[in-house]
């Protein structure tokens, strides 16, 4: 067995020194009706890489790529291109083997990393404060309505009907348990967003009201009317990111006046993946909040000679000490993803993360404009970055898998996202990226003309 | 002087000591730049990366390009500063020779299991048909990302004795909470509610912290001298307001629950459901079933017993596999092949459709706990691991595990307080205790000084139960002549703590940084980066 370095005669060895006759003598306290008496049978025994290799290798051809179809797929997971260095610098045995840096004199890379990562998240968000990454966006967004109940102490939830369903399902799951009250709903069918609506459900017992920016739509709209109106009944404004590339080109959550800004970090270094593991971002605006944050931070102090060095701090919030009293029970969280984060945006800087934000917004322009062409189509939104609704005039759903039988990955269907939502079933959700090229755009284009007619 | 790393730290250019020597005779001047040959001093990526250098190369947007963003154009500068290629790559590689991982020595950190991450994972988790794959895909396009979660879940069910399991938990601590809300949708399903949720003092602080955040009360039970759950003690806890125990098998003190079927047998009399925290399964995969002790509900943390990276702190997984009782409540979405071979993922639009047609109706999922579909780029990684194990290399794992951890607590014992080492073998990971150093030397002293002998410390200070806790975990995948010099070292240590030794208090003295001041960190937190005044 490749990865096991004992010996036959190192076990006989060290047996002898432990003083047992054989390894079953260690296993004794496992009651005896329930030990094994061999390897548990109707599974198969031990392979050669170059096997399993191959085995992994026929089910990875079991799936489309993304690369190697048009692919227009957004809703919450963005295809961008991530240059070859990131994933480089990731596969770094120290960065990759490493873990939770508890003894700081050796885990400096890690922690001046996640200083780096925090302190390009808290700018891009517009807030003064970032943790070191949550599970994934849905999670962060679940654990920023658990944080404003805290900090409000009250229990009413007002979510926005634009926020991505996934994430509305992740609050209203963990709501029944902790008897949060949820004021929630599916999105309208309109050119913008209800805001007036959502102002209008806030009351002196909301704690927070959560808003998603862009939304699941592809909308944009200001969100300093729905920050002053919540902050007038004494409620924060929690709002979710789910394309960070987007605030390369649109002013910053916080800049609007948002108390908690949460979302994913999957578009920038750490790929489509299926859906995980994905990169949860949380940040505050107000440096007076940082207490009640979930998770890891990690902070600048000096070491016994007066170097700079970093180190996990403000850890009398988590679960490791304050155990049932923590403000969550967060533990693992997406180290590994964050750096990846951290090394894209390092390589783009603000110059690239402008060009990059202006050439998705450019493609997509061009996306909005061949697709309105093809007959039956509409495009709902009044403005979009780098995603738009497109009305088809019949159910998504089934165009989607009808592209998919020319090749092309043509778009999410609401339907799929809310399923049984009749008014929602012709819309299609399509994401133009810079990995989106021409080409990808009529064939879309085609195939939608030749599937709707 | 000033010097040109920016680090805040300003070499001093005369001798540390009086006699102009350094540590044990050798000459050792300071030098211009802070760094000491291979090991270099790096700023912060602020202070040497500039707002207008990027490494990727992007067109420049043309002035009349159009603009459908509503008027929130981001006028204002972000502040986020660039490097090129050359320059990131030796940013990151700089900083990462000031990590310690697995790859370059023993990682003994008790209850997170580092074993050693075999590359044929990375390999298989970038083949673009997993990479690069989008969630939403239609389901004709991704039967492979299915297959591999099929494939992975019966592997788990069928190495832990359980009915079901739950793929989409993203770690450890996500598993627990979707365990503990299984159990309170059983038990609200048969109109029960119960308040408490019963977690031995021992428990890692994620039991206790997933209770509360679940809505439960959480009341301790006591652990025994001999380092185990007191079954009276917790017989005479259990009741009608009880929901849960939750129990890890193997504890923490390094020592498997002997009782957990009579532990089982007595919650399930009370009418409540048994939570095993699974972090240690690794001492007794292939060996025992824990669905054969009587659990509900269980996590596996793939970054652990499947040698999934831990990344410096993750991204982790967190499957939770399932008794007959609780896995008709397990969150959306989960994976089902049907009798025509193919492999369904079931969301909240089919759930209830797919339950009537292929379960009789009986699943009532509590919701959904995560976006998507859970840690797809584990489950490709782990189930790499357990193909190349197979049923006999799981076993293996756990006996290799379970010997290493025995022969470092018997070459430690007679040195080492180990109070729990007359109650039986340890399973994957040996427990010692601070009692006996000399002076004020503490837990702390004897960690931060293995680091100088250029080993990762144990886990310190946990489990609670015991004073200067020193938990520790060498795995399998660790050689006999790696714990023969890794012993010598320790029983070193240990012999210097014993004497109350007080060089020991500044260590280490070789680590790219001295003891940090964390008080410091905590009374003035310094979160993010601020341009000098």
């Amino acid at each position: 067995m490749r990865y096991l370095p004992l010996t036959d005669a190192d076990r006989g060895e060290m047996l002898a020194k432990v003083g047992a006759s054989s390894i079953d003598d260690l296993f004794v306290d496992v009651p005896e009706e329930a030990r094994l008496d061999g390897p548990i049978r109707g599974l198969p025994m031990h392979a050669s890489e170059m096997a399993v290799e191959k085995h992994m290798r026929a089910l990875s051809k079991k799936n489309l790529a993304a690369a190697d179809a048009p692919f227009f797929l957004g809703a919450g997971a963005y295809r961008h291109h991530v240059p070859s260095s990131v994933d480089t610098v990731i596969q770094r045995g120290e960065f990759l083997t490493a873990y939770t840096p508890y003894q700081p004199e050796i885990a400096q890379g890690t922690l001046q990393m996640l200083f780096e990562f925090q302190s390009q998240v808290a700018r891009l968000y517009g807030c003064a404060v970032a943790n070191a990454s949550m599970y994934d966006g849905s999670t962060a967004c679940w654990e920023a309505v658990a944080m404003a109940s805290r900090v409000t102490r009250r229990d009413r939830v007002v979510l926005s009907g634009a926020l991505h369903p996934h994430y509305a399902e992740v609050v209203k799951t963990m709501a029944k348990f902790t008897n949060d009250e949820i004021a929630g709903a599916e999105p309208a069918i309109q050119s913008t967003p209800d805001n007036a609506g959502l102002i209008s459900r806030i009351d002196e017992d909301t704690s927070c009201v959560v808003v998603q920016y862009p939304d699941i739509l592809g909308r944009i709209s200001d969100l300093t009317e729905i920050a002053e109106a919540a902050h007038a009944k004494g409620a924060l404004l929690v709002v979710v990111n789910t394309e960070p590339v987007a605030l390369g080109a649109i002013k910053a959550p916080g800049e609007m006046g948002a108390d908690i800004v949460v979302g994913e970090g999957q578009a920038l270094g750490v790929g489509l993946q299926f859906g995980g593991p994905y990169l949860g971002l949380f940040a505050v605006r107000d440096p007076k909040h940082v207490r009640q944050m979930p998770g890891r931070l990690c902070g600048e102090t000096i070491d016994a000679e007066g170097k700079r060095g970093f180190v996990l701090t403000l850890s009398t919030r988590e679960q490791h000490i304050r155990r049932e009293k923590a403000t969550s029970n967060i533990c693992t969280n997406s180290g590994l993803c964050a750096l990846a984060f951290n090394v894209h945006m390092t390589l783009l800087g603000e110059k690239g993360l402008r060009r990059l934000a202006a050439e998705n917004h450019r493609l997509t322009c061009i996306a909005a404009d061949r697709l309105i062409k093809v007959p039956g189509v509409t495009v709902l939104n009044d403005n979009y970055f780098n995603e738009f609704t497109l009305m088809l005039g019949q159910d998504a759903r089934d165009v989607v898998h009808k592209l998919a039988a020319k090749s092309v990955l043509g778009g999410v269907s609401l339907g799929r996202l809310y399923p049984g939502v009749d008014r929602l079933r012709e819309g299609l959700l399509v994401a133009v990226t810079e990995t989106t090229s021409e080409d990808d755009i009529e064939a879309l284009a085609t195939a939608l003309e030749e599937v709707l007619s | 002087m000033s010097t040109p790393n920016a680090s805040g730290w300003k070499p001093e250019m005369t001798p540390a000591n009086e006699d102009g020597l350094h540590a044990k005779g050798s000459w050792a001047p300071e030098t211009v730049t802070g760094n000491r040959a291979l090991m270099l001093e790096e700023p912060l990526l602020f202070e040497i990366g500039r707002a207008d250098v990027t490494g990727v190369d992007l067109p420049e947007p043309a002035s009349d390009a159009p603009n459908r963003l509503g008027g929130l154009d981001r006028a204002e500068p972000i502040g986020l500063p660039g490097l090129t290629e050359p320059e990131t790559v030796r940013h990151y590689t700089r900083l990462s020779r000031q990590n310690y991982g697995i790859d370059l020595g023993f990682f003994p950190l008790g209850s997170c299991t580092m074993k050693h991450n075999p590359r044929l994972n990375e390999k298989v988790a970038r083949m673009p048909g997993f990479a690069d794959v989008h969630p939403f895909q239609p389901r004709e396009t991704v039967q492979g990302a299915f297959e591999v979660i099929n494939e992975l879940a019966h592997w788990l069910i069928t190495l832990t004795g359980m009915h079901g399991v739950a793929m989409s938990p993203k770690a450890g601590a996500h598993g627990e909470l979707c365990g503990i809300l299984c159990i309170r949708a059983a038990l609200e399903a048969r109109g029960d509610a119960r308040e408490v949720v019963l977690v031995p003092d021992s428990a890692h602080g994620t039991n206790p912290a997933t209770a509360a955040f679940a809505g439960y009360r959480v009341e301790n039970i006591p652990t025994t001298e001999e380092g185990r759950v007191d079954l009276e003690a917790l017989k005479a806890r259990l009741g009608p307001d009880v929901a849960a125990v939750m129990i890890t098998n193997p504890n923490t003190c390094g020592l498997f629950e002997r009782d957990m079927k009579k532990i089982s047998d007595a919650v399930h009399e009370a009418g409540g459901f048994v939570y095993c925290d699974g972090a240690n399964f690794n001492a007794i995969v292939g060996k025992v079933r824990p669905g054969d002790l009587g659990v509900d509900a269980m996590h596996i943390n793939l970054h652990k017993t499947f040698s999934t990276p831990h990344g410096g702190g993750g991204p982790g997984s967190g499957p939770v596999v399932l008794s007959e009782a609780l896995s008709p409540f397990g969150p959306l979405p989960y994976t089902a092949r049907t009798a025509d071979g193919v492999v369904h993922l079931v969301e909240e639009e089919s759930a209830e459709a797919f339950s009537k047609e292929h379960f009789g109706g009986v699943m009532q999922s509590f919701g959904r706990m995560t976006a998507f579909h859970g840690q797809m780029g584990m489950f490709t990684r782990a189930l790499t691991y357990i193909l190349s194990h197979g049923a006999d290399g799981l076993k293996q794992v756990a006996e290799d595990a379970v010997l290493n951890a025995n022969y470092i607590l018997r070459s430690m014992e007679d040195l080492l307080h180990a109070p729990y080492a007359a109650s039986g073998p340890c399973m994957h990971e040996a427990l010692f205790g601070d009692k006996g150093f000399g002076g004020d030397l503490s837990t702390l002293d004897l960690a931060k000084s293995l680091i100088d002998e250029g080993y990762h410390p144990m886990t310190v200070y946990f489990p609670l139960v015991l004073h200067g806790a020193m938990l520790v975990e060498p795995t399998e995948t660790e050689s006999k002549a790696t714990l023969d010099q890794f012993i010598a070292a320790f029983r070193s240590l240990a012999e210097r703590a014993n004497a109350g030794d007080e060089a020991m208090k500044q260590a280490p003295y070789y680590a790219p940084r001295r003891r940090l001041d964390e008080t410091l960190a905590a009374r003035k937190p310094k979160l993010a980066w601020a341009e000098p005044e």
